[in-house]
């Protein structure tokens, strides 16, 4: 039976989807609101930026009317807005360029080495939390929790760090920071913004394994956080299914303890795990902007400490407002993911 | 009425208590009990005491002074003199890890003086009221959950000015919708209660209720919460100082002890290292104990 059917069907549902997705246009422009008040509370002035600070005040004033900054702030928001509609995020005063063309120019590096940090997390996470809630109070079980524990207490940045220092100082079986070796810079055309995928379209092999290589470490850092989370709930979830009355019926069928673990309690857990990850994707975002500070890593994390640091206020609220609508995207994607998955919501 | 004097184990333990204090001492000594057979969550529990204990005797235990300087012995490994060694301008590093213990523990604490009551009360109220008030305050509530943390706190940070009371502020205004969600969603379990039900036949008002009656029961759940959040705050914090974001130099923030050092890794590897142990261990031992109450006080959640 088919979602749209059904929901077709059943106003109820529809009516829940309809809610959900009203529910997520209120966040946004709740966020954008918040946004656009961050850069009022600002003590710099935007004005000055542009025309320096000797300006006779005619040109300020002058200056100032163009912005709209004279006119009431619901007023102000609404250019905002019509802006925003618009695609125009301003320009960024440290590159000059259009906040839209860098947040296009730096996202894919970011989406790059969070997807890769996912995936790790999650081939590593799902396993281990299985494994441990199958032998609940095993050594096992303990070393994982331990293991889990620590990844939620280290400070990625401290970790990185680290990193760096043991594979690509003293052991050198690593590359250095940056998404590439100089040496293939601009050989290799640029498509997607991933590199890897990008040298892989191209079927240049040597600049695939160096960017690979470059991938590998921050994405290996990036991954220890969203799997300690992957997999403490997986464990979590796991002991609940365990305990469930039709594992009792499997055992009781002769069934192979290797099957119910696998297909009837795992099977079960899918759902509410797909939420699990699909906020971990999104945790990941905010990881990236350390991460990103330590390997250099040319991502959105690195542009918007940059603009932070040169106080270049449009592009920091554009970067805030594109993570935080993808961080809300990811949100929706869980909820329909469950909507869609689990039986008992239809 | 028993005395206090006849605090034995057979009096907390006992089957048929005479007095409420009784009763409720009792319990805690049964959650103890079990808490103690937790060895992990003792070993976090011995940690974050002993934390407390050296930040806040940290000008009785520190060598020196946490900005005495000494050029003539930068990056110095280390010694008898400094069991830590020194850092870039020759402050004595284990002095510096010390105090900076404080200002970690002091944000920690302000953050959650300001973030508890606040979620508290909105999870309460939106709960307890339901309808319109319910909607806004948990609209509200989504907003700020819809920001990662870091960038949210780091927008706030730009938007105020880098430093410590900025990145409190910016901290607290992410950290409190999660304890805002949780207070709700006790209230509503148990909102319609036989016990709410009676109390409110006595002529009880809203407010009564909500404070003596709903309040206590959230703060078992709230305690498991905030003792797992510190950790989350303490690296929150550390990353902000990392960033040049949060306390700056030439204050003794572990997070901006690694900013201003970690260009001379190669160098001197201990100098940036050492905070950032200081940061995992102090989060770890908050992890750990908060996993430990979350066994005890808090069964239900995974």
């Amino acid at each position: 039976m088919s979602a749209i059917t059904d929901a077709g069907r059943s106003p109820a549902r529809f009516r829940a989807s309809l809610t959900g997705l009203s529910s997520v246009a209120i966040t946004l422009f709740g966020l954008i609101l918040v946004t656009f008040l961050i850069g009022r509370a600002m003590p710099i002035d935007p004005t000055l930026a542009i025309v320096g600070d000797h300006a006779p005040p005619d040109v300020v004033a002058k200056v100032r009317a163009d912005l709209g900054l004279d006119q009431p702030l619901i007023v102000q928001f609404w250019i905002y807005l019509e802006h925003l509609v618009h695609g125009d995020l301003g320009r960024s005063v440290m590159t000059q360029n259009l906040v839209t063309t860098d947040i296009a120019h730096f996202f894919p590096a970011t989406l790059e080495l969070a997807t890769t940090a996912i995936i790790i997390a999650i081939l590593i996470g799902v396993p281990l939390g299985v494994v441990a809630a199958a032998r609940q109070g095993s050594r096992f079980d303990h070393v994982v929790r331990v293991i889990s524990l620590a990844g939620q207490s280290v400070p990625i940045f401290v970790l990185g760090l680290l990193c760096l220092l043991l594979f690509y100082v003293k052991l050198g079986i690593a590359p250095g920071t940056g998404q590439q070796d100089v040496l293939y810079e601009g050989m290799v055309p640029d498509v997607t913004g991933m590199r890897v995928l990008d040298a892989a379209l191209d079927a240049d092999w040597d600049a695939f394994w160096d960017a690979l290589a470059h991938l590998a470490q921050p994405a290996l850092v990036l991954a220890y956080f969203s799997l300690s989370i992957i997999t403490r709930m997986t464990r979590a979830f796991m002991l609940e299914a365990l305990a469930g009355e039709y594992i009792v019926a499997a055992r009781a069928k002769g069934l192979s303890p290797a099957r119910i673990l696998w297909r009837h309690a795992f099977g079960n857990i899918m759902v509410p795990l797909i939420t699990v990850i699909a906020l971990a994707y999104a945790g990941l975002l905010e990881g990236a902007v350390l991460t990103e500070t330590v390997f250099s890593w040319p991502g959105l994390g690195l542009y918007l400490t940059g603009s932070l640091l040169n106080a270049d206020m449009n592009a920091v609220l554009g970067a805030t407002l594109v993570v935080g609508a993808v961080y809300v995207g990811l949100n929706l994607l869980a909820d329909l993911a469950y909507r869609l998955l689990d039986p008992r919501v239809r | 009425m028993t005395p206090p004097m006849s605090l034995t184990r057979d009096w907390l333990l006992t089957d048929a208590p005479e007095s409420r204090r009784q009763a409720s001492l009792g319990r805690l000594y049964r959650g103890w009990l079990q808490f103690r057979g937790n060895y992990l969550a003792m070993a976090g529990l011995i940690a974050a005491v002993v934390l407390i204990a050296f930040s806040l005797a940290a000008p009785l235990l520190a060598p020196y002074d946490p900005s005495a300087q000494d050029l003539t012995n930068r990056f110095g490994p280390p010694s008898a003199a400094h069991w830590l060694g020194t850092d870039e301008v020759g402050r004595d590093l284990l002095t510096r890890l010390l105090y900076g213990g404080r200002i970690t523990l002091g944000m920690v604490v302000a953050i959650m003086v300001l973030v508890a009551p606040v979620g508290l009360v909105v999870g309460i109220v939106a709960g307890y009221a339901g309808g319109i008030a319910d909607r806004i305050l948990m609209r509200l509530t989504d907003i700020f959950l819809a920001f990662p943390r870091l960038i949210l706190a780091l927008a706030f940070v730009a938007a105020l000015k880098p430093g410590i009371s900025s990145a409190i502020i910016a901290i607290a205004l992410t950290a409190w919708p999660p304890y805002a969600r949780l207070a709700r969603a006790e209230t509503l379990t148990i909102r319609n209660a036989d016990f709410i039900a009676a109390v409110r036949l006595t002529g009880a008002s809203a407010t009564r209720i909500v404070m003596r009656h709903i309040a206590p029961l959230c703060v078992s759940s709230l305690i498991v919460r905030v003792t797992l959040d510190m950790s989350g705050i303490i690296l929150t914090a550390a990353g902000l100082g990392f960033l040049g974001m949060g306390a700056q130099p030439p204050m003794p923030e572990w997070g901006t002890m690694i900013a201003t050092t970690r260009g001379q890794i190669l160098d001197a590897w201990w100098v940036p290292t050492i905070p950032g142990v200081a940061i995992f261990v102090a989060s770890l031992a908050f992890n750990l104990l908060g996993d430990g109450l979350r066994d005890v006080l808090d069964p239900k959640q995974g």
